[in-house]
């Protein structure tokens, strides 16, 4: 077997948890997760971690790595400096559950206040039509594992939990300039962008971009077009003269209406 | 019991992958009140680790493909033990059930003029595959999130409430299912978060859980599959079929060690790798069997031109079904062939340009460059077979997926008889949506059958599922459940593996047995919130209950065929054929039954010719033979 190493590991619940020290055996090859699993197997066996796939295809087992926002399975022993410990702690936007599980239902009661994909329903089954180049730029979005690494490190919820009503984080706002740059979709969600989902509040640090582990260019290929496309609906002269006559050459779609009480 | 929170639905689906999603849309299209329970988060499920893609015979790519075609292809992968039916309805159904995803958002990879693109994979006879480069299954899960989504914001405006009619219960874990002494009447089971209990009181389950992976020591399959649905399905009285044949996918990771059975998708060959020894020999076209010697090129000039002309040349020996390269691979490693690691080299860097393969094979470079350190553009891959799938299943109705036990439904992989003997690759994408979608009628049938006389849940069941899941917390001090679990994993690796033996699995079945004593003893720390050690306590019972399956039916089947290889009895025996193996429970012990194959309908029998029949079958079963196939008769019309 290989050598001993310090794992600094987050203990505790939504209450309150502090920083414990194990020494686990790592081998050649093996990545974060490898040892907390036989941390579990071994010392800790209540040690909750969120994971699936061990696979970096699913995206549960985000954590935070020496203060860096990383998914647990894909993060190698052998990038770290021998000798030091490795400090795991729970993505720090969301509410711990516990230990290194957070809370993460935020980011699915947002999903559903996104108007779905709206294909035009005279279109039958199998008779859609689009050219690869039309779909890559969707596609790319679409290789989201939903880690949350992105809406974790966005600072404007990070520090500002207030804003965490009308800002819905850079996977969200991807997931809106995904169906706007759908080949097939005839719903607009310009308006809303800016005024539901607060694509205004981000101020294209790229941060999102840096830790996706996709390697999605969230800011240049999708909030930024977005914002380009915001800026188009909104002081398009066609659209300001139509709704000064009184006539809407276009319909926005409005956002999905919350629960009632949440 | 008051500590158990009840409520109440008309379906329970449980499992949030492909299957159980796409039940649970049909369910709620039926206007039933449906709860998805899941052990992970909402759209993790084991569907997203699928690469290559969904099969369906639409004839985008090549025109000349069709159901009955799939059909074949399907029938002759699973070595014709296949649930006839069951096949039928995958091949016919599996077009309208992708056209339809795209339909809810889903983006296919696109042909030229526009259509979903299909690729190549083993066993299919044409390109039959809609993918998305090699995150198939992802899209294919997200889609069908999305889809429940949007169903819920319907029902956000009608009802004022989006959970009003499916509501999803994400790291939720049902441990028993609960009847009325005849019928489902509900399932037990507890939140991770809290691990409070929940008793969800429904007429009706489908369970979508998908396999058995963590049965194995090197799998492809991810922590959820611990053989749930099996489990839950044989302790409520429903049957398993088959659960002696398990996938050894061919190419999997095999260095570093701690990902030792991470997936290689067979795309990789469908787009043109290849497979070498330590001697840089193309292996493969020495382990072509006799059943599909027509169909597989001999020369490596053949096989080349395959890729560019398909209907002038037969297919490289590399897309052989699963089985046949997992067990060629298996025998060359043995044979002191193989590469550093204990696998062999798969090439794709020699056969495709850089930017091609980064544009087809994105995850799978993905994965090599971060996780081993090897550019698959520049050097071939170490790969090796791992456990991947399990065949056997829940024993089903083909057109309802309703089980023997009245209310309980299956689907996906946690169902048995689709894919006979050995699952071809993408037929699981497909199946998961024309089975699970079936499932989700089923149940809505079976409920309007039943009008207001709901079956009352059983008050000492209930109690017995309590009990049963605060034991391991309540136990003083006793085994460790990692300890036990890889154990387990390491016997059936050793013992019940990819080659069997009557000897080894004789020896496996006796260690099964010291080991349910001592699972039987395990006890964990903490307490109730979030304990994963906890969770596997209670997921041993189920582990090791289908591996106690897997064993006895591998000890009964004297045969060799598809994902079950007996080196005692190497050949595949045409009386075996007609015998399925279903496994049920007799007080706590697993019982075997042999049950024969039901004929396969004519029309579909005249699909084949007789001669491939009778590779398969006795000659009894073989239909008479024609009087144009007759040498005389011809003679005499001449």
């Amino acid at each position: 077997m290989g050598e001993k190493v310090t794992l600094r590991v987050w203990r505790g619940d939504a209450g309150r948890g502090e920083l414990t020290d194990y020494q686990v055996e790592a081998n050649e090859g093996e990545v974060v997760l490898d040892i907390l699993h036989r941390l579990q197997a071994t010392q800790a066996g209540d040690l909750a971690v969120r994971w699936n796939c061990k696979a970096g295809k699913c995206g549960s087992c985000s954590m935070e790595i020496n203060g860096r926002p990383l998914l647990a399975c894909m993060t190698r022993m052998s990038t770290f400096v021998p000798g030091e410990p490795i400090t795991l702690t729970p993505i720090r936007t969301f509410p711990v559950i516990r230990d290194l599980v957070t809370d993460v239902s935020f980011n699915y009661a947002k999903a559903r206040e996104i108007p779905s994909f709206t294909p035009d329903p005279a279109i039958g089954l199998g008779e859609f039509r689009m050219q690869q180049v039309d779909v890559e730029r969707s596609q790319e979005f679409r290789k989201c594992i939903e880690c949350f690494l992105c809406q974790n490190v966005c600072h404007v919820i990070r520090d500002h939990p207030e804003n965490e009503r009308a800002f819905a984080g850079p996977r969200f706002l991807m997931r809106i300039a995904e169906l706007e740059m759908h080949p097939a979709d005839t719903a607009d969600r310009r308006a809303i962008a800016q005024d539901d989902f607060g694509l205004g509040y981000c101020n294209i640090t790229k941060c999102c971009t840096e830790v996706c582990p996709e390697h999605i260019k969230i800011t240049d290929n999708a909030l930024i077009p977005m914002k380009e496309r915001v800026v188009a609906r909104k002081y398009d002269p066609l659209v300001w003269l139509g709704s000064k006559i009184g006539r809407r050459t276009h319909a926005d779609t409005p956002a999905v209406p919350r629960k009632q009480g949440s | 019991m008051n500590d158990i929170q009840r409520l109440p639905y008309d379906v329970i689906v449980i499992g949030a992958g492909g299957s159980g999603l796409r039940a649970a849309i049909d369910a709620r299209l039926a206007g039933k009140k449906t709860a998805v329970i899941s052990k992970s988060l909402f759209g993790k499920a084991h569907t997203v680790m699928a690469e290559g893609g969904c099969a369906a015979a639409m004839g985008n790519v090549n025109p000349n493909d069709n159901w009955q075609v799939h059909f074949r292809d399907t029938m002759r992968g699973g070595k014709f033990l296949n649930n006839w039916r069951m096949a039928e309805l995958h091949a016919r159904e599996s077009p309208e059930r992708v056209w339809e995803l795209e339909a809810w958002g889903a983006l296919f990879d696109r042909t030229k003029d526009g259509k979903i693109s299909q690729r190549n994979f083993g066993g299919h006879q044409y390109p039959r595959l809609a993918h998305v480069g090699d995150r198939t299954g992802l899209e294919m899960i997200r889609t069908l999130q999305q889809k429940v989504v949007a169903l819920q914001q319907e029902d956000a405006r009608e009802h004022d409430d989006p959970d009003a009619v499916i509501k999803i219960f994400a790291e939720t874990t049902v441990t028993r299912l609960i009847t009325d002494g005849a019928r489902i009447a509900g399932a037990f089971g507890y939140f991770r978060d809290t691990g409070e209990f929940v008793l969800f009181e429904a007429p009706t389950v489908i369970l979508a859980t998908g396999g058995i992976g963590k049965t194995f020591k090197f799998t492809s399959n991810s922590w959820e599959y611990t053989g749930d649905g099996h489990a839950l399905a044989l302790l409520a009285g429903a049957t398993l079929l088959n659960m002696e044949f398990v996938q050894f996918h061919p190419t999997h990771m095999v260095w570093p060690i701690s990902v030792r059975g991470l997936l290689v998708t067979e795309s990789v060959r469908g787009d043109g790798g290849v497979l070498r020894n330590s001697e840089g020999k193309r292996f493969m076209f020495g382990y072509v069997p006799d059943v599909f010697r027509a169909q597989y090129a001999e020369s490596e000039e053949e096989a080349d031109r395959w890729y560019t002309d398909p209907d002038h040349n037969r297919r490289p020996p590399e897309l052989l079904p699963r089985d046949e390269v997992a067990r060629a691979i298996n025998a060359e490693v043995k044979a002191g062939r193989g590469s550093p690691h204990g696998g062999v080299f798969l090439d794709i860097a020699s056969r495709l340009p850089a930017d091609e393969i980064l544009r087809r094979l994105p995850s799978m470079h993905h994965q090599f460059k971060e996780l081993a350190d090897v550019d698959i553009t520049r050097e071939p891959m170490e790969v090796g077979p791992a456990q991947h799938y399990v065949m056997g299943g829940v024993e089903v109705d083909p057109d309802t997926g309703a089980s023997v036990l009245p209310g309980l439904f299956a689907a996906g992989e946690v169902s048995g008889g689709m894919h006979g003997s050995n699952r071809l690759g993408g037929n699981s994408l497909s199946d998961l949506l024309v089975f699970g979608r079936r499932a989700g009628m089923g149940a809505a049938r079976y409920l309007d059958s039943l009008a207001a006389l709901r079956p009352v849940a059983s008050g000492a069941e209930l109690e017995t599922a309590r009990a049963e899941a605060l034991a391991p917390l309540e136990r003083p001090a006793g085994e460790n459940p990692y300890t036990v679990h890889g154990e387990v994993q390491q016997t059936m690796h050793e013992l019940v593996g990819i080659i069997r033996t009557e000897d080894e699995i004789k020896s496996a079945l006796g260690e099964l047995e010291r080991l349910r004593e001592r699972a039987a003893q395990v006890s964990v720390d903490g307490g109730r919130a979030y304990n994963p050690g906890w969770h596997l306590a209670l997921d041993l019972r189920n582990i090791m209950l289908i591996a106690d399956c897997v064993a006895q039916a591998a000890l009964e089947r004297q045969e060799s065929r598809g994902g079950h290889t007996r080196n005692d009895f190497p050949q595949m025996s045409a009386e075996w054929r007609k015998v399925n193996l279903v496994c049920s429970l007799d007080g706590d012990r697993v019982v075997l039954k042999r049950q024969p194959m039901p004929p396969m309908r004519e029309d579909l029998l005249a699909l084949f010719d007789r001669d491939e029949l009778a590779k398969y079958y006795t000659e009894a079963e073989l239909p008479p033979v024609t009087e144009a196939e007759l040498p005389s008769a011809a003679e005499e019309t001449r």
